[in-house]
C-alpha cells in the first residue's frame, strides 16, 4: 500500500477504510438502538448479568496498549527502535490478555446457558434472546477486530525489527496504529451499551 | 506519436512476460480491461438467463423450465447483473482505464490494492458459480435476500451471500482507490472546476461507495450468522424484527442504485459535448447535481418499504425525499438537451446510444416518481411496473451508457476502429427490442401481474407473448453489437489518437496509450469542455 512517497495520500486512504469499518459497526449499533427501543426492561436486566468488572478491566487493558502504540510511534519518530519494539510488545500483551479476558467471560456465559437456543433460554422472554444475540455478535465481531488488529502490530513490530518501519518511512507502523485505535474505540461503545446499562 | 510502445508492449511492473504480465500487474489500464472481459462474461451469461425468463413466460403455464428453476433463475439474474455487471461495470472498466489519463497523472494512488479489488471481484464470481452447485443450489431469494424466506429456504443462502459481501469490498477499495487518486493524484495544474464530468461523476460514486457498502456487508453477515448459528435477530417468534432487516439492506441498496447510474451520467456527459463541438451546458450544475444526487440518494431507502407497515410519518418523509433526488437528475437531463441545442451535431454510434440513454432515462425516471408516490405506489407495488421502471433506468440508463462507453473509448483502449454501419443496425434493434420488451411490463404491472410470478391469468397472455417478442429482439442487437465490436480485432483499421474531436486529456495521448499514459506532464485546459482549438483544427 506504499503509494510512492505521499504519505498523506496513504494517511487519507487508511482513514476512509476506519471510516468504513465505523459503518460496519454502525449497523450493528443500529440494530442495537431499534432493539433498546423496543425491550428496554430486558436490556436493563439482562445488562446486569455480564461482568462489570471484566468489562471495566478489558476498557483499561485496550487503553493502556492504545497509549503505548501511540507511545511507540513517537518512539521510531525519536529514532528509538528498541524502546518502539517493547512498547508494540506491550500492546500486544494487553490485546492477548483482552482476548483471554473474553474467553473465561464468554466461556461462564456457555457454562451457565446463557446463550441463543441454549436449553436454560428456551422460553426466556424475547428481549432477553435478542439481548444476548446482539452481544454474542458484537462483541464477537469486536474479537475478530482485536485479533487483526494484532496482527497488523505483530506484522509492524518485525517490520520495524527488520528496519523496514523506520524513522522516514512510519506509514504501515501509523496506520496500524490507527487500525488499533478504531479497535479501542469502538469498546468504548460496546462496553457502556452492554455492561452499563442502568 | 505511432513510435511510442503502448501500453500493450509494456508489462508493469517490468519484466513480467505471458500471462503473469496481465496477472500480477499494476497497471490501472491493464486492469480495466481485465475488468472488461470479466465483466463482458457475466453480462452474457445474466443476459442469457434474463432471456430464458423471458421464455418462460412467453405462454402460460410451463414452457420450458420448472418453478424452482424459474425462481433461482430470476435470483440469479439479479445478483449476476446487480453485483457484478451493473455495479462494477462503469467505474471497474472505464474508471479504471480512464480516471487516471482524466486527472493528467499515471496511475491510481494504489496500484496494488487496485490489483486486489479485481482478484476480490473475481473470487466472488467463482464463489458465485459454487454455490450454483452446492448445498441445495442457488437462492430462490431473488437478490434482495429478504428475511424471512432467506433464512428459512434450503437453497444455498450462505455462500451466495458471501459472495455478495466479497464483491462488496472490492467495490469499496475501488471507490476508496478512487476517491484518494483524485484528492492525491491530480494532475498539480487541475483544479477542481477543471476535472472532468466523468471523473466527478466517479468521485461522487466512489463516496456513496464507501459510504454506504459497509452497512450491506454487516447486513450479508447477519444472514450468514442467522443461518450458521440461528440467533433469532430477525426471526419475530424470537424477539426479532424482519422489518429491520429490510431497512438495513435497502439502507445500501438504494443508494447502490445511485452508484449503479452516476457513472453513466458522466458517461453521457462527456459524449454529449463532444459530438455538440460545444461547451457542455452547466459544468457547475452538472457537478454539484451529482454530489446533489449522492446525497439525497443516500436518505430515501424506506420507499421500498411502503407496504411494509412503516407509520404514516416516514411514509410522508421518504417519499418527500424521493422527490428530491428527481431535481438534480432532471437537472442534468436538461443540460445534456441544452448543449445539444444550436450544436453542430455529428452523428456516431457514441452518441446514437447516449441520445436513446437521455430518452430511455427520463422513462425510468418519471415512473419512478410514480413509485416514489405513496399512492400510486400501493397499487403497483411487487407488480411488473417495478421491473419495467428498474430496467428502464439501470438497462435503459445504466446498460445504454455502458454500450455507449464501449463504442467511445473503444478506439482508444483498443487503438481500433469499429464498423459503424453494424453499430446503428445493433443500436436501433437493441432500443425497439427494449421497447417492445419493457413497455408491455408496465401495462401488465397497471392491470395487476405480480413480479417474481412462475405463471398467470389469461388477461395478462398477450402482453407477456409481446414481451417476449421484444426480449428476442433485445437480445439479437446486443448480440450484433457485441459482435461488431469483436470484430474490430480481426478487420484491425487502425483509430487515431483523437478520433472523435473529444478535448479531455485522454484524447491527447496516443491510441492505446503509453504505460505512463502521458510522455510529458500534460497542459490542462482552464475549461474541460473548451472546443475552440478542436475546432480550429479541422
Amino acid at each position: 500500500m506504499a503509494g510512492g512517497h505521499d504519505q498523506t495520500g496513504s494517511r487519507i486512504g487508511m482513514w476512509l477504510f476506519l471510516y468504513t469499518e465505523i459503518i460496519l459497526f454502525g449497523g450493528l449499533f443500529v440494530l442495537y438502538a431499534a432493539y433498546f427501543h423496543e425491550y428496554p426492561r430486558a436490556f436493563a436486566e439482562n445488562g446486569r448479568e455480564l461482568n462489570r468488572v471484566i468489562g471495566a478491566a478489558n476498557t483499561v487493558l485496550l487503553l493502556i496498549s492504545s497509549f503505548t502504540v501511540a507511545a511507540s510511534l513517537t518512539a521510531l519518530r525519536q529514532r528509538a527502535q528498541r524502546l518502539c519494539m517493547g512498547l508494540l510488545a506491550v500492546s500486544l500483551g494487553c490485546g492477548a490478555l483482552f482476548l483471554v479476558n473474553k474467553y473465561f467471560e464468554w466461556g461462564h456465559k456457555f457454562a451457565v446457558g446463557l446463550y441463543p437456543n441454549s436449553p436454560a433460554m428456551a422460553g426466556a422472554p424475547a428481549g432477553k434472546n435478542i439481548f444476548f444475540g446482539l452481544y454474542y455478535v458484537i462483541t464477537g465481531l469486536h474479537g475478530l477486530h482485536v485479533l487483526i488488529g494484532m496482527s497488523l502490530l505483530a506484522l509492524s513490530l518485525v517490520l520495524v525489527h527488520r528496519q523496514r518501519i523506520t524513522a522516514d518511512r512510519v506509514t504501515i507502523l501509523e496506520n496500524s496504529g490507527l487500525y488499533w485505535h478504531l479497535v479501542d474505540l469502538i469498546w468504548i461503545f460496546v462496553f457502556p451499551l452492554f455492561y452499563l446499562i442502568l | 506519436m505511432a513510435t511510442t510502445p503502448s501500453f500493450f508492449e509494456t508489462p508493469a511492473p517490468a519484466g513480467l512476460t505471458g500471462i503473469k504480465a496481465w496477472l500480477l500487474t499494476h497497471d490501472h489500464k491493464r486492469l480495466g480491461l481485465m475488468y472488461l472481459w470479466a465483466v463482458l462474461f457475466w453480462f452474457a451469461l445474466a443476459l442469457v438467463i434474463g432471456l430464458l425468463l423471458r421464455l418462460e413466460l412467453m405462454t402460460m403455464g410451463r414452457t420450458i423450465m420448472s418453478a424452482g428453476v424459474y425462481n433461482s433463475a430470476f435470483t440469479l439474474h439479479g445478483v449476476i447483473m446487480i453485483f457484478l455487471f451493473v455495479i462494477p461495470g462503469i467505474p471497474a472498466i472505464f474508471g479504471n482505464f480512464f480516471l487516471p489519463i482524466q486527472l493528467g497523472t499515471d496511475d491510481v494512488f494504489f496500484p496494488r490494492l487496485n490489483l486486489l479489488s479485481w482478484y476480490l471481484y473475481i473470487l466472488g464470481g467463482l464463489l458465485a458459480i459454487v454455490s450454483l452447485f452446492t448445498a441445495g443450489g442457488f437462492p430462490d431469494t431473488g437478490w434482495t435476500f429478504y428475511v424471512p424466506f432467506s433464512i428459512g429456504t434450503k437453497h444455498n443462502v450462505p455462500m451466495t451471500v458471501f459472495a455478495a459481501f466479497i464483491l462488496g469490498m472490492s467495490s469499496m477499495l475501488t471507490g476508496l482507490n478512487f476517491i484518494t487518486t483524485v484528492h492525491r493524484k491530480r494532475s498539480p495544474n487541475m483544479g477542481w472546476m477543471q476535472i472532468p464530468l466523468f471523473t466527478w461523476s466517479l468521485y461522487a460514486t466512489a463516496w456513496v461507495q464507501v459510504l454506504a457498502t459497509p452497512v450491506i456487508s454487516i447486513t450479508l453477515l447477519l444472514v450468514i450468522a442467522e443461518r450458521l448459528l440461528n440467533i433469532g435477530l430477525f426471526d419475530p417468534g424470537r424477539g426479532g424484527d424482519p422489518i429491520l432487516y429490510q431497512h438495513l439492506f435497502w439502507m445500501y441498496s438504494h443508494p447502490a442504485v445511485y452508484v449503479m447510474i452516476l457513472p453513466g451520467m458522466g458517461v453521457v456527459s462527456e459524449i454529449i459535448p463532444t459530438f455538440s463541438r460545444k461547451a457542455i451546458f452547466g459544468y457547475k450544475a452538472i457537478v454539484f447535481s451529482s454530489m446533489g444526487i449522492a446525497i439525497a440518494g443516500s436518505l430515501v431507502w424506506a420507499h421500498h418499504m411502503y407496504t411494509s407497515g412503516m407509520s404514516d410519518t416516514a411514509i410522508f418523509v421518504f417519499s418527500l425525499l424521493t422527490f428530491l433526488v428527481a431535481i438534480p437528475t432532471a437537472v442534468k437531463v436538461f443540460s445534456w438537451v441544452s448543449t445539444l441545442y444550436k450544436a453542430s451535431i455529428e452523428m456516431s454510434p457514441p452518441l446514437l446510444y447516449a441520445l436513446i440513454f437521455i430518452y430511455l432515462f427520463s422513462v425510468g425516471g418519471l415512473t419512478g416518481l410514480v413509485l416514489g408516490a405513496a399512492g400510486p405506489d400501493i397499487h403497483v407495488h411487487d407488480t411488473h411496473f417495478v421491473v419495467a421502471h428498474f430496467h428502464f433506468t439501470m438497462f435503459g440508463g445504466t446498460g445504454f451508457a455502458f454500450f455507449a462507453a464501449l463504442h467511445f473509448w473503444w478506439p482508444k483502449m483498443f487503438g481500433i476502429m469499429y464498423n459503424f454501419r453494424r453499430a446503428y443496425i445493433a443500436a436501433t434493434l437493441t432500443t425497439v427490442g427494449f421497447l417492445f420488451h419493457y413497455v408491455p411490463m408496465f401495462i401488465l404491472g397497471m392491470m395487476g401481474m405480480p413480479r417474481r410470478s412462475y405463471d398467470y391469468l389469461p388477461q395478462f397472455a398477450q402482453g407477456n407473448a409481446l414481451a417476449t417478442v421484444g426480449g428476442i429482439l433485445l437480445f439479437t442487437g446486443i448480440a450484433l453489437m457485441l459482435v461488431n465490436l469483436l470484430l474490430s480485432f480481426r478487420s484491425r483499421i487502425a483509430a487515431p489518437a483523437n478520433p472523435w474531436g473529444g478535448c479531455t486529456l485522454e484524447w491527447t495521448v496516443p491510441s492505446p496509450p503509453p504505460l505512463h499514459n502521458f510522455l510529458r506532464q500534460p497542459d490542462i485546459q482552464d475549461y474541460p469542455y473548451d472546443f475552440t482549438e478542436i475546432l480550429r483544427k479541422s
